[in-house]
């Protein structure tokens, strides 16, 4: 008995010596929790760099970090590139007000009456399977190529999941909480703006910032088929010229400005929401 | 027993009967169900899931009007909500984008002048919830929550409060502690109070009469007053014989008793 026990105190104290003896320097540098996430991209650019400057990537199809950086410093001192990134901002910005505010109108009445509800949402509804870019040819005969028709083209891709979002907000309301409006008799307006738009509020800022990011994809889509100033149109003439940096420049470009707008919207959401212990 | 002074019948409930349809059919909650509340009378309503309790609860509320027989509230047909029933439901339903002040203010309308009130502060105290004001209710435990619902229901200074099995959710020591809140509640505002639970020992502790329901249709099986003093000792001989008394009553009208005596 006591035998046995021995035997096992000394397997494990040799099992100890050996850890002692064979255990590795911690691998585990410790990077700060919030940019963990810089980690990934950073290795790309750093390995993406390496295979640039030895030519195994041929510099004329993707150029190094360092490439595109010194593009976008060049286009900044040449003046043109604030006016691009000017131009999509407010063809964005005046896209996603028209877009979100048409879904905001008429999402909230579809919501709160069912006599337009069963009138008008069918017809959205069918109109939401076109794709949104069969639109293009239209807007360009009725609105020309200038701005309306590309603006036009983003509000309609923010339109729908606004629409969408706040309406499924608004019919999914809790009855419960309905309920205890009725008990202290909420006439139809109050209970409107004292319980559904409230309860809805989540929904309805999820529509807008999928809208947000349609908004983006759609004005890419309106600048590469036809404009003369805006950051889709710097990525044709890069194109046309054959300097991917140009484009990569650009691409950077949208996908910095896309993740600024979409910031300022969860931080006002958050500011609302968060209070309600909802994570956003 | 009731409050001293207070006679008058609040609620008055003749042949009432109530049924649902169901995918064609209908069912009955409730049949013939005949109950008479005095101003000020603690009433506790007391039968198994699925006997009406609640139906007969929302029809008082005037959440239910589509109902056959009388019911009457101050000697008029209950046909709405009404400012003079507070509600209590078994969830506390509290408006998850408001703090407990604003809450409880629900009731009085909006605007921040309302919620600034004497009447909402003297109910947070009276709920023992001062100092949680600017509180949501996610920060909230199940029985703070329930006290908030409590004193939003309360706000109003309703003449009859309806509990829909408000501790149902609570362990058993926050559920006593509620219990005995309920009753300072009570005596502070005077209030008539219809609650419904499916716990025995809540029912004789707080009523002034235990309404013993019965299972499909829904009926009241019994009216059993409990002419004890308060506060009463839930170890007493007394207590524990209407108790075991209730506890009879309840499970004779089940086909098995010994299945749920264990
Ligand atoms: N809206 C409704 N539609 C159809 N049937 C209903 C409806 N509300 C209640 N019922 C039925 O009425 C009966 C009584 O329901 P009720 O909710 O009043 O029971 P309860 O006594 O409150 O039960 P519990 O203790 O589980 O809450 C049940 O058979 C239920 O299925
Ligand atoms: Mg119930």
């Amino acid at each position: 008995m006591s035998n046995g026990q021995e035997t096992s105190q000394e397997t494990f104290a040799a099992l100890e010596a050996l850890k002692e003896h064979y255990s590795l320097p911690s691998l585990t540098f410790s990077v700060p929790r919030q940019v963990q996430g810089l980690v990934l991209p950073v290795v790309i650019a750093v390995v993406w760099e390496a295979l640039a400057q030895t030519g195994i990537l041929p510099a004329n199809w993707l150029p190094a970090p360092s490439v595109v950086v010194a593009t976008l410093l060049e286009l900044l001192r040449g003046g043109e590139l604030l006016g691009h990134i000017g131009v999509t901002l407010a063809r964005v910005v005046s896209g996603f007000l028209i877009g979100a505010l048409a879904a905001t109108l008429l999402g909230g009445v579809t919501g709160s009456s069912p006599l337009v509800r069963r009138v008008l949402d069918p017809t959205l509804q069918a109109l939401r399977s076109i794709p949104s870019m069969a639109w293009v040819p239209l807007f360009l005969l009725w609105l020309g190529i200038h701005e309306s028709s590309k603006i036009a083209l983003i509000a309609v891709g923010v339109f729908f999941p606004v629409y969408l979002n706040l309406l499924s907000g608004i019919l999914t309301v809790d009855r419960k909480l309905l309920e205890v409006g009725q008990v202290f008799r909420l006439d139809r307006v109050q209970q409107v703006r004292r319980v559904i738009l409230p309860a809805a509020l989540p929904s309805y800022l999820v529509g807008l910032r999928s809208g947000l990011g349609l908004g983006w994809m759609f004005v890419v889509a309106a600048e590469i088929m036809g404009a003369s100033r805006g950051l889709g149109f710097l990525m044709i003439d890069g194109q046309m010229t054959g300097r991917a940096s140009v484009i990569i420049a650009s691409i950077v470009l949208f996908a910095l400005f896309g993740k600024l707008t979409d910031l300022v919207l969860e931080r006002a959401a958050k500011g609302l929401l968060g209070q309600r212990g909802i994570e956003f | 027993m009731g409050l001293a002074g207070a006679h008058r019948a609040a609620l008055d409930i003749r042949g009432l009967c109530k049924d649902f349809a169901v995918h064609g059919g209908r069912v009955t909650a409730l049949q013939d169900i005949n109950l008479t509340v005095r101003q000020g009378d603690f009433i506790s309503i007391i039968g198994s899931s699925g006997c009406g309790k609640s139906t007969l609860l929302r029809i008082i509320a005037g959440l239910e009007t589509d109902y056959q027989g009388d019911a009457e509230f101050e000697g008029e047909r209950i046909n709405g909500p009404g400012l003079e029933r507070g509600v209590v439901f078994q969830e506390h339903r509290l408006f998850p984008w408001l703090t407990v002040r604003e809450n409880v203010a629900f009731g009085l309308g909006g605007g921040r002048e309302n919620s600034r009130g004497e009447s909402v502060r003297e109910h947070i105290d009276l709920v023992g919830l001062t100092g949680f004001e600017q509180a949501y209710p996610h920060q909230l435990s199940g029985g703070m929550a329930q006290r908030a619902a409590i004193a939003r229901a309360l706000v109003n200074r309703p003449q009859v409060l309806l509990l829909d099995e408000p501790f149902g959710a609570l362990d058993a020591l926050t559920k006593i502690q509620m219990q005995e809140e309920v009753l300072r509640i009570w005596r502070a505002e005077g209030a008539t109070m219809v609650l419904v639970t499916h716990d025995i020992d809540e029912a004789v502790f707080l009523g002034d009469r235990v309404v013993i329901m019965s299972n499909r249709p829904g009926t009241i099986k019994r009216i059993i007053p409990v002419d004890l003093p308060r506060p009463r000792d839930r170890g007493s001989y007394e207590f524990t014989h209407l108790r075991s008394a209730i506890y009879a009553e309840f499970f004779r009208q089940e086909d098995k008793p010994f299945a749920y005596a264990i």
